[in-house]
């Protein structure tokens, strides 16, 4: 890591909101975004952009996370391919790629950091 | 410089092989066929199926199209006339005039017509070719009764031909028993036994002297002895006579009765001429089967392609079914060899005789005798071609025992283990092709040839192939996934034998890792089947498919389709007008499912609670369309209003419904009851189906329509209503147990050792002892049962899953319908486009 990248941070819901080893979606903006709430995890909460790029369907936050040969991961409900939940990379389709968001826990709140 | 040319004589079967495998072997060679029947090579072997509704193409082993694009030249129904060796060339009748490099005599044989006065009459014929079965069927068109002259193996193929026009059917044979070629006399008297059974008249030891007018039939045949026999037509069966007069007249050298005399390398006197198969004489022996005529065309092909190669002989054991007999007879049938030892079992009441010949140590087994039941035949062959040692008590290998017979398993045999005598495939042939990446046995059949020709080792080479998959299965497929080490099977045995009752604590003993989107629905599936406890309880949360998740199917464009439960597809209007009410309130497109139910779709995902709400407000429960589960048992009206019925379906539709509803399996179980053997409601292609009979029902199972359509298999008749749900009860949970992930009840059948057999005995005889565990396991799932929908309602932390997002209350903006004949449908990209910047 070379800068920290400047953000502004924003509350977006609560840790309540989440659920443990699954996700849930939050609108910013007019973007869909899935949150991923590992407990136990470092860090714990993930963020992608919700649309599923293959099925082209808003369903990310609601697919399986898991790990592929440790690197943490959600399966799209829809057709199954599966993207990294750190970088966004498809791990099936070579150049597919979902947005990442940084996003933070601090103490009940959860926030989400605008460039 | 042009290519060498080869000319073959005779397109049999042996010709056609001779030709495949020269050209699979890429021999560059001009070969040209020149055969004598008006059509390309077909299977002479089973000729009789024409009568059994088999068409003669059907035995085609070639078409035209076949050689032209094999680039081979092929004339027929122009017989060779002579062989002028000093110019190497063939002259035809035709008065063509072909050269030759190298030429293969392939001629086949005629059947002996024994020299009879009458024995010319036109209703005399015999049974070789296509064309003679054409001659038998346009005679027994005009005949009550038909005799084959012959009790060999060709003449009573020939009987069951007869029999099948609907002939009384007789068979003359000379000496005094039947098959004496491949059988000795114990084996011999029992086939005569079943086949007079069947009303087929036997008479041996019948010298036919003279062939006269009929008094009453058209035919009467004088036996030595002075009886007679009356006949419409006669079928000479008696025998073969290898076609030597080719060779006869170019003065190669033939046997004394008969036969071109061949070295081991097929060659005859003179060294550019071959013959194989039946009209070639090797070791002063004609080999009147297909199998060695096919080692001779594969050993000339391998030395015109510059192989070493060499014909030493051929094992002559065979198996068949004579008139639905199963005769089998390996090696030395008569014990004939110097010290030999014999055991016979006869058993008179099961109509089946098997005799074992052995080596006077007893370590080897020289040949067998089978009639009646041919089950052991395969493991017998196996022994004597592989010359493996024999278990102590060798008779146990024929004499019906309880518990385990001893058992040659397709492991036990060496690599050099011929599994498809017709095309010489090896054990180590059929490893190698899967090796090389073929993962069935269509694939290795095709690769192979295996159990392409007769057919017979067809069971030996299933055997096989599954064991080695199963070998590669284990080494390479066992585990579910990256996590567990383990099959769906293992792990619903540790979790159940542990009480697991979560997937952190599987993971934690068993499993490495995070877990991911295979073994997590896997596991939460089997927790279902085991504890059932609520998918959405919090420790199950993650592990659910998105369907499960939200007890709703996802479709492509992220909304939702509700099914609720319609029990044996019986319905109320009321119920029928709150579905209608519940859709058309939501705007969810209807559509009415295979499975007698209501699918609505294009539900949201906030809206899902409120549709269950007004649904289970009405009385409908959820219908685990979403779940590996129990869907649907589908339901004809039965006895209750149709003329034909004759027990109430729809009632034990839905009362199978109500048992097993939410019941979670390793994939989806679908079940109909049908009132009557008309069966409208397809059950036999369910994974269980009931029909109806005059005495109770009739269950079926294992059935499958979709993808990978399998008949079910009648597993058990005329059960009372209590036996039937017993045997479901099993049955279900039996499955559950043993099944694979995403395995449904039809691969799974088809993957069980002993198949529907070895199923009975688990299920109806109990031989596991665990009938009473799997009942107690199948009531305590039916005692937890739970609408996980209603369950849902009434938890505000379940609720809390159902909001499209956290944060609003704002609708999924990638959500756009159009409408189509009256209803929402989801918008296609143009669409969406243009109804996206309309909208903006």
């Amino acid at each position: 890591m070379t800068a920290v990248e400047k953000h502004d941070w924003e509350v977006i819901c609560q840790r309540s909101d989440l659920v443990a080893g699954s996700g849930v979606c939050v609108l910013v903006g007019s973007e869909q975004v899935a949150l991923f709430y590992l407990p136990g995890e470092g860090p714990e909460l993930y963020a992608l952009a919700n649309r599923d790029p293959i099925g082209k369907a808003n369903v990310l936050s609601r697919g399986i996370v898991g790990d592929i040969n440790g690197q943490l991961v959600v399966a799209s409900p829809l057709y199954k391919q599966h993207f990294s939940l750190v970088n966004g990379a498809c791990l099936e389709e070579e150049g597919v790629r979902v947005e990442v968001y940084p996003v933070q826990l601090e103490g009940d709140r959860v926030l989400i950091g605008r460039r | 410089m042009s290519k060498r040319r080869i000319i073959v004589v005779g397109n049999g079967m042996v010709g056609h092989h001779f030709v495949e495998s020269l050209v699979a072997r890429g021999g560059d060679y001009a070969i040209t066929i020149l055969g004598e029947e008006p059509r390309p090579a077909y299977d002479r072997v089973h000729l009789s199926d024409v009568f059994a509704g088999r068409s003669p193409a059907d035995l085609a082993l070639a078409t035209r199209d076949t050689y032209r694009g094999w680039g081979v030249d092929a004339c027929f129904g122009d017989p060779v006339l002579r062989i002028e060796r000093a110019g190497r060339r063939v002259v035809t009748e035709n008065g063509r005039v072909f050269e030759y490099d190298k030429l293969v005599l392939a001629t086949g044989s005629y059947p002996f017509v024994p020299p009879v006065p009458g024995a010319d009459n036109k209703r005399c014929l015999t049974y070789r070719t296509i064309d003679d079965l054409g001659e038998i069927k346009a005679n027994a068109l005009d005949s009550r009764i038909g005799v084959v002259v012959g009790g060999g193996l060709l003449g009573l193929e020939c009987g069951n031909a007869l029999r099948n026009l609907g002939l009384e059917t007789h068979v003359v044979e000379f000496a005094p028993g039947l098959m004496g070629v491949q059988l000795d006399d114990g084996g011999s008297a029992m086939l005569r036994h079943k086949i007079e059974a069947l009303g087929v008249q036997v008479h041996t030891g019948k010298n036919t002297r003279n062939i006269a007018r009929g008094a009453e039939r058209a035919l009467q045949m004088e036996f030595a002895d002075g009886s007679h026999l009356e006949t419409d037509m006669i079928v000479f069966s008696a025998g073969i006579r290898p076609r030597d007069n080719l060779a006869r007249d170019a003065e190669l050298a033939v046997g004394e009765r008969g036969g071109i005399v061949i070295d081991y390398k097929c060659k005859t006197t003179d060294s550019d001429i071959y013959a194989i198969g039946e009209c070639a004489l090797f070791g002063g022996r004609i080999y009147g089967l297909v199998a060695p005529g096919y080692r001779m065309a594969e050993a000339v092909a391998a030395q015109l392609v510059g192989e070493e190669a060499q014909f030493t002989g051929a094992d002559m054991s065979t198996k068949l079914k004579l008139l639905g007999v199963d005769v089998g007879s390996i090696g030395d049938a008569h014990g004939r060899s110097a010290g030999a030892m014999s055991f016979v079992f006869s058993d008179g009441r099961e109509a089946c005789y098997k005799r074992i010949v052995t080596s006077a140590d007893g370590k080897q087994l020289l040949g067998a005798v089978l009639v009646g039941d041919c089950s052991d035949y395969d493991t017998l062959l196996q022994y004597h071609l592989n010359n493996i040692e024999l278990p102590p008590d060798p008779q146990g290998l024929i004499v019906p025992t309880v518990g385990d017979r001893p058992l040659l398993g397709v492991g036990a045999l060496p690599a050099t283990a011929t599994i498809c005598s017709c095309h010489n495939v090896t054990k180590g042939d059929v490893v190698s092709a899967l090796d090389s990446g073929c993962c069935s046995l269509v694939e290795v059949k095709g690769a192979t040839s295996a159990s392409t020709g007769c057919g017979g080792c067809a069971a030996m080479l299933k055997n096989l192939v599954e064991a080695e998959l199963l070998v590669r299965g284990v080494s390479v497929d066992k585990s579910i996934c990256e996590h567990f080490p383990y099959t769906r099977q293992e792990l619903y045995h540790l979790a159940r034998i542990g009480e697991v009752k979560s997937f952190a604590t599987m993971l934690a003993d068993h499993g490495r890792g995070r877990g991911c989107d295979i073994c997590k629905p896997a596991i939460g599936s089997i927790m279902a089947s085991l504890w059932n406890e609520h998918v959405l309880d919090l420790k199950h949360v993650g592990l659910q498919d998105t369907n499960d998740t939200f007890m709703a199917n996802m479709q492509k464009d992220g909304t939702y389709s509700v099914v609720p439960r319609v029990a044996g597809g019986e319905i109320t209007p009321d119920k029928l007008i709150v579905l209608g009410e519940v859709a058309k309130k939501y705007d969810l497109y209807t559509k009415i499912t295979g499975g007698q139910r209501v699918d609505l779709f294009g539900a949201r995902l906030n809206d899902l609670p409120a549709i269950w709400e007004q649904l289970v407000g009405a009385g409908f429960e959820t219908g685990h369309a979403y779940g590996k589960a129990l869907r649907t048992v589908k339901s004809c009206v039965g006895s209750t209003w149709c003329r034909y019925g004759v027990q109430d379906s729809v009632a034990m539709a839905i009362r199978i419904e109500e048992r097993y509803k939410g019941l979670r399996a390793p994939h989806k179980l679908k079940s109909a009851v049908s009132g009557c053997t008309r069966e409208c409601a397809e059950a036999q292609s369910k994974d269980f189906g009931v029909i109806a009979t005059e005495r109770g029902w009739n269950l079926y199972l294992c059935g499958n329509g979709g993808m990978r359509p399998r008949h079910a298999d009648l597993f058990a008749t005329d059960l009372d209503d209590e036996s039937l749900i017993r045997y479901i009860d099993r049955f279900l949970m039996f499955y559950i147990r043993t099944a694979d992930r995403l395995q449904r009840t039809s691969v799974w059948m088809d993957n069980l050792e002993g198949g529907i057999d070895y199923l009975r005995q688990v299920v109806i005889e109990d031989s596991l002892g665990i009938g009473a565990e799997l009942e107690a396991q199948m009531a305590h799932i039916i005692g937890t049962y739970q609408c996980e929908w209603q369950a849902t309602l009434a938890d505000p932390e379940k609720l809390k899953r159902f909001r499209q997002f956290v944060n609003s209350d704002q609708p999924d903006s990638g959500v756009v319908f159009v409408r189509e004949r009256q209803q929402v449908r989801p918008a296609r990209a143009e669409e969406r486009l243009r109804l996206i910047s309309v909208a903006k």
